[in-house]
């Protein structure tokens, strides 16, 4: 075939296309991820009995600020790398920002605490069970962001995998912080962002192959 | 950027949200004006046949239309086109690593795409036609129709049984397995 003739072909009964497209899957990928998630939760974990206690305290809306921060770059970041050639500085720096505030407020907490209680604040009482419930409670949305980003066209597979595995992380952690009783910094700079990552690693190795185009 | 090559990247750019809205000559005038463009530039990276340089020609326009909802009106234009030809021209490099060498590295800029064209029009070594024969009917025949022969999606649903929808999306889906194809093939 002449590329002039492979022209004619592809202008022939050209569709209109949607530039919001990728931005209206991404964003039905998150809704409905958390949508999935939830049943998910209430079923396997149940709903905190003491919520209404827990969102008393600031620190309960210290850490929904956390989870929700990465979610909103997290999505930047994804958007971007679904579109060739678009730029990830800006939304990379956001990106970092809930982390690098979180280590930092666990840091102070650990160091003006007494010493024996750093163990605590550390660990809390569920340190074993909090990665992996926030990774399973993010299984849908990364199935869906994975797709999304599969309908648009990521130049960076691995790394667009990873985005929407941090995405997916972070709607697995906001729907997690509704059972989860640990309000402790330390605690959420450690386990949170653990659980959070093993969705990014499993994103950006199955973006690699899967994401191709 | 110098200003011969705003006004080019400009319209470009009009050209390609004319064609996201549905128009169709515009989007020829589009994919005409950037063939040369994409052979220049790939020509000055790789030490190939004409013949293979068209191949790549022809698969990034294939990816440049099937992704072409990916692009944001308001992001530049060169930046996204050569976007999508650096990952063909990488992800086809990957594939041959021993037998090709580059003229020069890759980390050049953006701009660089509408710099230097090659307007001659070589055959591709690889046949598009034959290819599609590969793909099943439900999306080789709403190609072979709409898009070859020219026909309505509505006459294409009478002739094929197939209905409207299922014609456009057996055309969607079918232009993403050749491009699938070409891939698996190298």
């Amino acid at each position: 075939m002449k590329t002039d003739d492979l022209i004619v072909a592809l202008t022939t009964g050209a569709e209109p296309v949607d530039p919001r497209m990728p931005s209206r899957r991404m964003l039905f990928a998150a809704v409905a991820g958390v949508a999935l998630a939830l049943p998910l939760m209430i079923g396997l974990l149940g709903v905190n009995p003491l919520l209404a206690q827990a969102a008393g305290a600031p620190m309960f809306w210290i850490k929904l600020a956390f989870v929700a921060a990465t979610v909103v770059a997290a999505f930047a970041v994804a958007l971007k790398l679904a579109r060739p050639g678009a730029s990830v500085r800006r939304s990379g720096v956001a990106l970092a920002i809930p982390f690098i505030s979180l280590w930092l407020l666990a840091a102070i907490v650990l160091v003006v605490s007494a010493p024996g209680d750093r163990q605590g604040l550390l660990f809390g009482s569920t340190w074993s069970a909090c990665p992996i419930n926030i990774a399973v409670l993010s299984a849908p949305a990364l199935l869906l962001s994975l797709g999304a980003m599969r309908a648009a066209a990521p130049t960076r597979p691995a790394l667009a995998g990873a985005a929407a595995g941090l995405l997916a992380g972070g709607l697995g952690a906001t729907v997690y912080t509704l059972h989860c009783p640990e309000l402790a910094a330390p605690f959420l700079a450690v386990w949170y962002v653990l659980g959070m990552l093993i969705p990014a690693a499993v994103g950006a190795g199955v973006g690699g192959r899967l994401l191709r185009w | 950027m110098s200003p011969d090559l705003d006004v080019r990247q400009q319209r470009l750019r009009d050209l390609l949200v004319a064609a996201q809205r549905g128009d169709a000559r515009s989007y020829r005038e589009f994919l005409h004006e950037l063939t040369p463009l994409l052979r220049g530039y790939f020509r000055r990276r790789l030490r190939s046949a004409p013949d293979d340089i068209e191949d790549l020609v022809q698969e990034t326009l294939l990816a440049v239309h099937n992704n072409r909802h990916t692009y944001d009106p308001g992001q530049p234009f060169s930046g996204w086109a050569y976007a999508i030809a650096r990952y063909k021209l990488v992800d086809l490099l990957r594939a041959r690593a021993a037998r090709e060498a580059l003229h020069d590295p890759l980390d050049d800029d953006a701009e660089q795409l509408l710099t230097d064209a090659e307007p001659a029009a070589a055959e591709a070594r690889r046949d598009l036609g034959l290819l599609l024969q590969q793909l099943p009917d439900k999306q080789r025949l709403p190609i072979q129709y709409v898009k070859i022969e020219g026909l309505s999606v509505a006459e294409t649903s009478r002739r094929t049984g197939l209905s409207e929808s299922a014609v456009k999306v057996g055309i969607h889906r079918g232009l993403k397995a050749l491009a699938a194809l070409i891939r698996k093939q190298r």
